[in-house]
């Protein structure tokens, strides 16, 4: 921009008639837009510096008697002058810059369209088949948005294109899209080049958003960044976001604090992870494509999901025939021993959505269908009635590897029916698999923090099955959900109602009685050497380098009385149970 | 005020207790100015015929270092005992059995057999051990018998005091000595000349928590002079050991060996010792912790070097033991 329009001020001018002020050095497009009159653009985004590569807004300039034609988005706005956007001379240059744009780019249907709202059907000039109309955009993004500098223009006059350095791939590009985002005529197009096959380019290949809100129902509903993703932690670049952001919340340098709250009691409800199926190598996960997890197709199947709530194959056509197959990953000696209890009556909640959506023949094979809960036999039996075929037997494989006709084009599904005692292959479009419930990701860093104990499979365990079914050897606190093992919603919000119970009980009675047996240190005696100090299965120990002694906290210790048989100069005393005691006992049953 | 009569004796001993009475140097002059000495077979000529002369309760103060290992230890400890008004354990082996005490691990038959034909130095082809009795042309010769048992002083006989080390420490000498003579005396029973608490109280070396992945020897290794030894993975029995030599070992960066035996309170010192280092093994699995517990040498000598008599363990092949 150019000198005279830096300073500060407000302009008056004229724009087709109309006199209006704007503040000075204000593009006249953002003007003329301001005040409803159209002006067509190909090159103009608010993230980047115009650049008047298109002429599309080109507009006419009258100062007294000078009259000149100039590109809108860089041309600032100035006292006194008038400014014409629908002049005889204005429509004949835009109508030539659409020919000569529609020559270059004639199946591109963003030109086509802007050249047909100028009246301009065909090109005269001899027609090329480009589809970048070297607006540059996709450059500038690239080097002053993101930061990347990947993309950049080569050669001069005709031979100009958009390429990258060498025109090969650079390990430079750090996948982000947002030169595929702003290219106008779509030119730019993501591509997976990893080599996986593309299951459902919405779900699974970005460029997903690197900020927004985790989930639908994320507490607090705040939009966090994804360092990961976000081009700002790679680059150093972009900053789009916090530009945006009216209230000026976003601050990409803010630090993790870590919050140290003091509370009573604690209801771990760290849930479950869902088991990679990839493991399972016969079910052709991450190989074939329309192959997905239980928690792939909720997400195909969600109505605000990327296809609307549609369920569609990869090339987009709904599927005939849709196979799923229980206990991928549990009741299975290899993986998980246990059964994850919820996938009998997803499968049948799958059938029936899938059923209902598309019509397709839906095949259910299933080791055994565990419908315990209330209304789930009469679900089950519904479903019979819709005519979804139950097959009982393990899939042995999912592949696409056709023999008959039937087969050619599909996946097929392999298995054992025992109902009929034959081996069976069944063609299908679409397979889901029923993934088992595993310990969440962490869970070990969980239960050591918390002094929690696992079961062997892994889940947090409780401290009575029966009797105390939410609480823990640790005293305050509680578990609740998929953490404790499989569970579906109904139990996990009587459970989590439960725990929440029992914690407030807590601290509601604002006292907690505890067992006398606990273990003490004798400061007198205790000689500072820690021993002691990383053995204690309750973290009741801590060690004052003041005073050099340890000391228990009579709160947490139960007494068990570890840290007493290690003190190895006897200053820790378990009460109720001290050498004296012990001994005199022995001496009693040996009398 | 009249001069204390005193009495040092040594059983079971390696001499090395005697040694540290003779190393408060110059002041055993003002020893001698403050007592007279009615006992002292290390330093001076006198016979059993002359402690049996004296009136019971003779001698006031009984300094008696050494284990109870064969007959004639007991029988001066018991003379000694009537002849004394105080009797003091002096040193490891009076207390707690000490060095020689770890023949507890074996009979009497082994000790002999070991000792008279087995070591490596042992040249003996007619099989000589030594007799209760042998009869020469000169008469009848006897030797003391060899207990199959070694005994701490107090198994045998009433103790007053104990004063712990291998060798008690000099100064620690010198202050009971001075409170003997000044009539400043605890309660019998009580162990003097040491403190109260454990020996990690005196050690300056910094602390932490303790994981042990590793045990290593220091025959093998220089420890870190500034970080606890435990830590380290060398032994050190200090957390399990009355303090009051002024931690001279670990200050020397030898790891604690336990002479000043348990404190207050511990009925076991080894044992207390091996559950403390067996609790901060640092691992879950057990053939792991299989591993690291197999790089301790000698556990038995380790934990029980100075107290294996007077511990509950109390030696081993009990079938063999009369």
């Amino acid at each position: 921009m150019q000198e005279e329009t830096k300073q500060p001020g407000t302009v008056t001018l004229n724009v087709d008639g109309i006199s209006t002020t704007a503040d000075r050095g204000t593009p006249l497009l953002e003007v003329i837009r301001g005040l409803g009159i159209n002006v067509p653009t190909l090159c103009h985004h608010p993230l980047v510096e115009p650049y008047g590569v298109c002429r599309l807004c080109t507009v006419e300039v009258v100062r007294g008697r000078r009259r000149r034609l100039v590109t809108s988005c860089n041309y600032p706005a100035q006292d006194g002058i008038s400014v014409l956007t629908g002049s005889d001379r204005v429509l004949k240059g835009r109508r030539m810059i659409a020919e000569l744009l529609l020559a270059r780019c004639p199946d591109v249907k963003e030109v086509s369209e802007i050249a047909r709202s100028l009246g301009v059907e065909k090109s005269r000039f001899p027609a090329a088949d480009e589809k970048c109309v070297l607006c540059g955009l996709c450059v500038k993004v690239c080097r002053d948005v993101v930061g990347a500098g990947v993309l950049t223009f080569e050669s001069r006059g005709p031979g100009r294109v958009v390429t990258t350095a060498y025109g090969g791939s650079s390990d430079r590009c750090i996948d982000c899209g947002a030169c595929a985002q702003v290219c106008p005529t779509g030119h730019i197009r993501m591509v997976d080049e990893s080599g996986l096959a593309v299951h459902h380019e919405e779900l699974l290949l970005g460029p997903n958003k690197a900020i927004g809100i985790p989930f639908m129902q994320a507490v607090p509903a705040v939009p966090v960044i994804d360092r990961e993703t976000c081009i700002h932690f790679k680059t150093g670049g972009c900053g789009v976001c916090s530009e945006a952001c009216e209230k000026q919340a976003i601050d990409h340098k803010a630090q993790d604090t870590f919050v140290e709250i003091e509370v009573g009691s604690i209801v771990a409800a760290t849930g479950f992870k869902p088991f990679d199926p990839a493991a399972m190598a016969q079910y052709g996960y991450g190989r074939l494509g329309n192959v997905m997890t239980a928690l792939e197709f909720e997400q195909l199947n969600n109505a605000s999901g990327p296809t609307g709530g549609k369920i569609l194959m990869t090339d987009g056509q709904q599927p005939e025939s849709v196979a799923l197959i229980h206990c991928v990953g549990s009741r299975d000696k290899n993986h998980h021993e246990y059964c994850s209890r919820v996938c009998s009556m997803m499968a049948l909640k799958y059938a029936h959505l899938i059923h209902e959506k598309t019509g397709a023949s839906v095949y259910d094979f299933f080791i055994d269908l565990r419908c315990f809960g209330k209304g789930y036999e009469e679900f089950y039996n519904r479903l019979l009635e819709e005519g979804v075929f139950f097959i009982r037997g393990r899939a042995a494989e999912v592949s696409d590897f056709a023999i008959y006709e039937a087969e050619r084009g599909k996946l097929v599904v392999r298995c054992e029916d025992t109902m009929i005692g034959i081996l069976r292959r069944i063609p299908v479009d679409m397979v889901v698999l029923m993934t088992a419930l595993t310990p969440a990701a962490g869970v070990e860093s969980v239960a050591r923090r918390l002094n929690l104990s696992r079961s062997k499979d892994g889940f947090f365990l409780e401290q009575h099955p029966k009797l105390a079914p939410v609480a823990t050897p640790t005293d305050g606190v509680f578990i609740a959900g998929a953490c404790q093992g499989p569970k579906d919603i109904p139990d996990s919000v009587a459970q989590a109602s439960a725990a929440a119970a029992a914690a407030i009980s807590l601290s509601v009675r604002g006292q907690v009685q505890i067992e006398p047996v606990t273990c003490k240190v004798d400061p007198e005696r205790c000689a500072g050497c820690r021993l002691c100090n990383t053995l204690c299965p309750f973290t009741a120990i801590t060690f004052d380098a003041g005073e050099r002694v340890s000391s228990i906290n009579d709160a947490t210790c139960k007494g068990c009385g570890t840290c007493a048989a290690a003190c190895p100069s006897s200053a820790i005393e378990a009460r109720h149970f001290n050498d004296r005691q012990v001994l005199a006992e022995i001496e009693g049953v040996c009398a | 005020m009249a001069k204390l009569k005193l009495a040092l004796y040594w059983a079971a001993a390696c001499g090395g207790c005697d040694v540290a009475v003779l190393d408060i140097n110059e002041r055993i002059l003002k020893v001698a100015e403050l007592a007279d000495l009615l006992l002292w077979p290390v330093a001076l000529d006198f016979k059993y015929r002359h402690v049996e002369a004296m009136p019971d309760g003779h001698i006031d103060v009984c300094l008696f270092n050494g284990a109870v290992r064969n007959s004639e230890n007991e029988h001066v400890a018991r003379l000694l005992r009537k002849k004394s008004k105080v009797l003091v354990a002096f040193g490891s082996c009076a207390y707690m059995g000490g060095i020689p005490g770890l023949a507890n691990f074996f009979s009497r038959r082994e000790v002999l057999q070991h000792v008279y034909s087995d070591t490596a130095s042992t040249v003996n082809p007619g099989g000589t051990v030594p007799l209760e009795k042998v009869r020469i042309p000169a008469g009848e010769l006897e030797l003391p018998t060899f207990f199959q048992r070694v005994r701490t002083l107090d198994q045998v006989v009433l103790v007053d005091y104990y004063l712990p080390g291998c060798p008690p420490v000099v100064d620690q000498v010198w202050a009971v000595i001075e409170a003997i003579a000044a009539g400043n005396l605890p309660p019998p029973g009580s162990v003097v000349g040491a403190s109260d608490s454990a020996l990690c109280d005196e050690c300056e070396r910094k602390k932490d928590e303790k994981k042990i992945k590793q045990f290593r020897s220091v025959a093998t290794y220089r420890p870190d002079p500034e970080t606890c030894l435990l830590e380290q993975g060398v032994i050190c029995c200090g957390p399990a050991t009355r303090a009051g030599c002024g931690a001279k070992c670990v200050k020397a960066n030898m790891p604690c060996r336990g002479c000043y035996g348990p404190p207050p309170g511990v009925t076991d010192q080894g044992a207390k010792m091996l559950s403390a280092v067996a609790s901060v093994v640092d691992s879950d699995d057990p053939a792991e912790v299989e591993r690291i517990i197999s790089q301790i040498q000698d556990p038995a000598g380790t934990f029980y070097r100075f107290s294996l008599p007077s511990s509950l363990l109390n030696g081993a092949h009990r079938k063999e033991i009369a």
